[in-house]
């Protein structure tokens, strides 16, 4: 165990390591972002002095190097639009709003999941069924940035103004947000919860359960449920790398002030620091949840050995 | 259960063929767009702007599904957007077909180095969320139809890298390639003639599914300013345009979304089908 945790862990930073390195010299073909600071009518050497300042006229590699020390220390540099260290400004960003953003969308697809996989498995191949086979399948076909600008022409335009569609700062403005983020995992965690009940109610321990007299709720809730959490756990982690993805998208859709807002701002100005920053924090929320999910596998399920 | 499985058939089949008239008539309105459309996609009609669908009061028979900003076509501009659309979902998958099958193919069966520059390498690229590693690459590359396929081509690679690296690791164990190898066949015919074959299938049905994923991302990067340069119709584009006049012209923002709805749900039923028909290992019991 202690093997395997040391293993995951070197193996964590280097995936961290491996995409640094390709955002910082990524973000160094897109151009040199003093053009964009400098007045227009700035002089040649105006333009190199700045550049000088920003350390942009070192070559590439001393600044990589000097860009490594520094992250390991934690320092990710000024960022070049705002003049402020770009990691402050990037967790500014992630806390509270995009993390609220995130909690709440995977609460909802979570916990909505669960009566509504139960219902589907119960009446199977009846009405029920069929309506949540068709509502997942819509909801899988559409891009989620489309739903968010329903929800708002639904509940900002038609219902007038019943709920905000821009903003953020009370919980009225997440729910538009949250709702769109949460809608294509909602929809695949009711499809798979179904199917794993199915698999789980026509056997023995179920029977034995309902031979004892259990209320029906209590064996659906109690016993079944948890021995569909394998593959829930599976999609629950690489659904993460969709949210932080769709985060992106939606955050720009309901000008919600987080992260991948932040960053998308920040290519167009060539923001390197910031854009290395906020990917580094992408990246290492992607890896960690990975990770959890990889050992939470041996905490929900005995039988799987950590190897 | 002949009859609960015959049931099964015919709503599969059933929703299979309903996804197959969706995208006949997807590719159909994408190739005959020229001659469906009523009008220029192009074209500004600045004394005609923000005309609502033709049921609509104000509505404008001349323009169906109304018009827009710049007083375009609402529908013209859809049915060339399919053309968009779908050529960049259908070459950027090929592309990345083309890419990560053979590069599968190799690690798989030889192992060793290559096989683990390329993983870690695919796992990285995983790390990376798949817009910002998109909008990053156009922002060096800028925005164009060229550019727009090879990034979303080139960046699907890892997805059929790993699937057929997978099988090709478990198939070369396998009897009858042990059997055609103890004979002396080459390793060159053994990957070409007894593996890929094999693989076909899984092939098949991940590119599928990849288009509709293609045409997914294509939209949320045009969305976010990055696709085609206006004043090309691209669903994701109108969606982007249309978000700015939620209050005045509503259905800027509702048909293209519609549009890709109906592609995707079309492909996605096809999808299921096939895997079932082709690869029923990679069941997903939904």
């Amino acid at each position: 165990m202690p093997r395997f945790l040391l293993r995951r862990l070197l193996h964590t930073l280097f995936v961290v390591w491996g995409v640094v390195t390709a955002v910082f010299f990524l973000v160094r073909l897109t151009g040199d972002p003093t053009a964009l600071l400098v007045d227009p009518s700035a002089t040649q050497a105006e333009i190199a002095h700045t550049r000088h300042l920003l350390g942009l006229d070192r070559p590439w590699h001393v600044q990589y190097v000097d860009f490594l020390f520094g992250m390991l220390r934690g320092d990710f540099g000024q960022s070049i639009q705002l003049r402020r260290p770009a990691m402050q400004l990037v967790l500014e960003h992630l806390w509270p709003a995009t993390v609220e953003l995130a909690v709440a969308a995977t609460v909802l697809s979570t916990l909505l999941a669960i009566p509504l996989g139960i219902v589907a498995a119960t009446h199977q191949n009846r009405a029920p069924d069929h309506l949540s086979r068709l509502a997942s399948l819509l909801l899988q076909s559409m891009p989620s940035f489309w739903l968010g600008l329903v929800l708002i022409l639904v509940f900002a335009v038609q219902l007038n103004g019943l709920l905000p569609a821009y903003g953020a700062g009370t919980w009225r403005h997440l729910i538009l947000p949250a709702v769109t983020l949460a809608a294509a995992p909602l929809a695949q965690n009711v499809r798979l919860l179904r199917a794993g009940l199915l698999d789980v109610l026509p056997q023995d321990y179920i029977r034995t359960a309902r031979a004892k007299g259990l209320p029906e709720r209590l064996i659906l809730y109690r016993h079944a449920i948890w021995n569909t959490a394998i593959p829930f756990l599976t999609v629950t982690g690489l659904s993460v790398g969709f949210m932080l993805s769709g985060a992106i998208v939606i955050e720009t859709v309901f000008s919600w002030p987080g992260l991948g807002r932040l960053i998308v701002q920040a290519i167009p100005g060539r923001d390197f620091p910031v854009i290395q920053a906020g990917v580094f924090v992408f990246a290492l929320i992607f890896v960690l949840v990975n990770l959890a999910v990889d050992l939470l596998y041996a905490v929900v399920d005995p039988r799987v050995r950590l190897s | 259960m002949p009859r609960a499985g015959a049931a099964k058939r015919l709503r599969r089949d059933g929703a299979a063929i309903l996804g197959l008239l969706v995208l006949v008539a997807a590719l159909g309105a994408a190739l005959l767009a020229p001659v469906l459309s009523p009008g220029d996609p192009v074209k500004n009609d600045l004394l005609g702007r923000l005309s609502p669908p033709m049921w609509l009061d104000g509505g404008d028979r001349a323009h169906p599904l109304g018009t827009d900003t710049l007083g375009r076509d609402v529908l013209s501009r859809l049915l060339h957007g399919a053309r968009v659309s779908l050529w960049i979902g259908l070459t950027a998958v090929m592309m990345a077909a083309i890419l990560g099958v053979p590069i599968g193919l190799w690690t798989g069966y030889r192992g060793g180095w290559p096989d683990d520059l390329f993983m870690r390498l695919g796992e990285i690229q995983l790390a990376f969320p798949v817009l910002l590693l998109g909008i990053a690459l156009l922002a060096v590359l800028g925005a164009s139809l060229v550019n727009l396929i090879l990034v979303l081509g080139v960046s699907g690679w890892i997805t059929y890298a790993r699937i057929v690296r997978g099988e090709t690791l478990s198939l070369k164990e396998r009897g009858f390639v042990e059997a055609a190898r103890a004979l002396g066949a080459p390793d060159r015919y053994l990957i070409f003639r007894h593996i890929l074959p094999n693989v076909w299938a899984s092939i098949v049905v991940v590119a599928t599914f990849s288009i509709a994923r293609v045409i997914i991302a294509e939209a949320s990067l045009s969305f976010l300013g990055l696709g085609l340069p206006p004043p090309a119709p691209s669903w994701g584009a109108m969606l982007d345009e249309g978000r700015n006049y939620l209050t005045t012209g509503w259905w800027l923002a509702l048909f293209p979304g519609l549009a890709i709805l109906l592609v995707v749900l079309g492909i996605n039923l096809v999808g299921d089908w096939l895997r079932d028909l082709l690869d029923p290992r990679l069941e997903r019991g939904i």
